[in-house]
């Protein structure tokens, strides 16, 4: 970033709602949290078991213009002092896309600032940059209810994606494995929190898929994971929840984890860094630790609330757009599969 | 007072700037594209024509439903945001209503409808107070089916003059039911105008920016599900 010295510091307003938060923050130069302001929707969709779209896009419309006063209020920072405003353009629920989409344009618009389309995975990357410096390359490893993603980067604003899950994203395989056994929404943790307590007694398999591939694989593991306890309560035997819990999450991390070292090593990384929702799992971020403390490359994985969604990271990400001069339209669309590039 | 005024409940997109009263531009699209991609560049486009920056703007007017949820949340989200960053006031008004204003010509009643599916309209009753050129709600808004509105309007009495891009879909019914009660305009009135809005919205008091919600006339379908169950587990607790 060094030709792009910064003579003023760069500010950016980034806005988030591809799922369940709305959420609007204010970024410095791309690495500082001036505000970050998430207002979650998830007490309203536990009733229903998961995140219902309309009532997602329904609380979106009825949020954002609160969340976003709020957010600018606690930075004490005036319109001159923005540069522009991020958005994430997808992937997503459309209909919860197209609230933020359309609150940034009108933003960019009333206040004539420019606007930029954020990819939600570059924000769940640029995450970690509000920690600490990227080292390039690097490698991403993005877990999440929708994602399963190893992304290399061999420079800013600049992403390969070297595996991707063929069916099930991880935290989706978590959500059917915990709603079997009858854990309330969201699964992940409550899963992460018994699998602590059990012991790996049933052997789940891995798709490690063919020689040399970093794709990912979730739906036989849950097929398995179905069939076997299915099959235990037909002979009449007992299999312990937080047991199935700590297969399950063993047979998860260990090809979460195998992978990225692989393609760690394989790439001549600099740096690992972890993403998205899934990365605040206890037992992946031990085994991770656990893998990357004897190969000697540093692995970054971020607190908690910058694991989640949260539009701090899209205001990161969208910093880097900004210097290297990429801009949206104001016809910008909310773009459900939008693709990683 | 320049005011900007948005439609993007239904099919047809419709903005219009005023000076007060007066119309300085309108526009009206009615074909089934994105409003999402299409309802910014229109108002840039039009705030260029008449000349006119963001921060002259004094009000925000928008059509808040019924229609597609998508299009309303469009229309308000835009509007609302609009509004706050612009820190001028904004007003609400039913989509239902500022199409009761392609008949306000008339002495008869006014019935403006959307199509909802499964037989079923959004729908109220209105009529033009000539004395006081205000437009009065005869019957509440409402979600139901078309043959049974239908049946509550026949106890009326009265002529009524209906109103809806969504006409052909229930013309039959409709002169079933009715027959010499019904007047059916010409299709080019049967589309919203969006200056229509701005002027409804002089005889309202302003919406608060957050507080201002969409118009559904109807829950979102898990939480009406939702509802029933909680109900039948009461009654059978
Ligand atoms: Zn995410």
């Amino acid at each position: 970033m060094g030709e792009f010295s910064m003579t003023k510091e760069t500010y950016i307003l980034g806005i988030e709602t591809s799922c369940d938060e709305t959420a609007v923050a204010i970024v410095k130069n791309g690495s500082e949290i001036v505000t970050n302001v998430v207002a979650s929707q998830i007490e309203s969709h536990k009733r229903f078991g998961g995140v219902v779209p309309e009532i997602a896009s329904r609380h979106h419309v009825e949020q954002i213009t609160m969340v976003l006063e709020e957010a600018f209020e606690l930075s004490k920072l005036s319109w001159d002092d923005i540069d522009a405003i991020a958005v994430t353009e997808g992937p997503g629920l459309v209909g919860a896309l197209l609230i933020g989409v359309n609150a940034a344009k009108a933003l960019a618009f009333a206040k004539q600032k420019p606007l930029i389309g954020v990819h939600h995975i570059a924000g769940h990357i640029y995450a970690n940059r509000l920690e600490q410096e990227f080292q390039f390359p690097l490698l991403a490893l993005i877990v999440s209810g929708g994602h399963t993603e190893l992304v290399l980067m061999k420079e800013h604003g600049h992403y390969e994606v070297i595996g991707e899950t063929r069916d099930d994203a991880a935290g989706e395989a978590y959500d059917k494995v915990a709603r079997m056994l009858h854990l309330p929404y969201p699964g992940g943790p409550h899963i992460d929190r018994l699998a602590a307590e059990g012991n790996v007694t049933i052997d789940f398999p891995r798709a490690w898929l063919e020689e040399g591939s970093f794709d990912f694989s979730f739906s036989g593991l849950k097929s398995s994971v179905i069939n076997t306890i299915h099959n235990a309560k037909q002979r009449g035997e007992v299999l312990e929840d937080k047991d199935i819990a700590a297969s399950f999450q063993s047979s998860v991390v260990d090809v979460l984890t195998t992978k990225t070292v692989k393609a760690a090593l394989n790439h001549n990384v600099k740096q690992v860094i972890v993403a998205g929702g899934v990365a605040a799992n206890k037992g992946l971020r031990n085994e991770l630790v656990n893998k990357f403390a004897d190969l000697d490359i540093p692995l970054v994985i971020p607190p908690l609330k910058l694991c989640t969604d949260n539009a701090a990271m899209i205001a990161a990400a969208g910093t880097i757009s900004y210097h290297q001069g990429k801009r949206s339209g104001l016809d910008l669309n909310a773009n459900p599969s939008l693709i990683l590039k | 007072m320049y005011i900007l005024a948005m439609d993007t409940s239904n099919q047809s997109l419709g903005v219009a700037i005023m000076k007060g009263s007066e119309v300085l531009g309108e526009l009206i699209t009615n074909i089934p594209k994105n409003h999402s991609v299409r309802l910014m560049p229109a108002v840039d486009k039009l705030m260029r024509e008449v000349n006119i920056t963001p921060d002259q703007l004094e009000k925000i007017v928008v059509a808040k439903g019924p229609g597609s949820y998508t299009g309303v949340r469009i229309g308000l989200t835009t509007a609302k945001t609009l509004a706050w960053s612009l820190n001028i006031p904004i007003v609400g008004v039913s989509s239902l209503e500022v199409l009761a204003y392609q008949g306000r010509l008339t002495a008869s009643a006014l019935c403006p409808f959307f199509d909802a599916r499964r037989g079923l309209v959004y729908t109220g009753l209105y009529e033009w107070n000539h004395s006081n050129s205000q437009m009065e709600q005869l019957k509440k808004e409402t979600n139901m089916l078309m043959e049974d509105w239908l049946g509550i309007l026949k106890d009326t009495g009265r002529e009524i003059l209906f109103l809806s891009p969504d006409m052909d879909k229930h013309r039959e019914v409709i002169l079933d039911i009715l027959g010499e009660q019904v007047i059916f305009p010409s299709e080019s009135i049967q589309i919203a105008r969006p200056s229509d809005l701005a002027l409804a919205s002089m005889k309202k008091e302003s919406d608060s920016t957050h507080g201002l919600t969409p118009n559904y006339l109807r829950l979102a379908e898990a939480e009406s599900k939702w509802l029933q169950s909680q109900k039948e587990q009461k009654n059978n607790g």
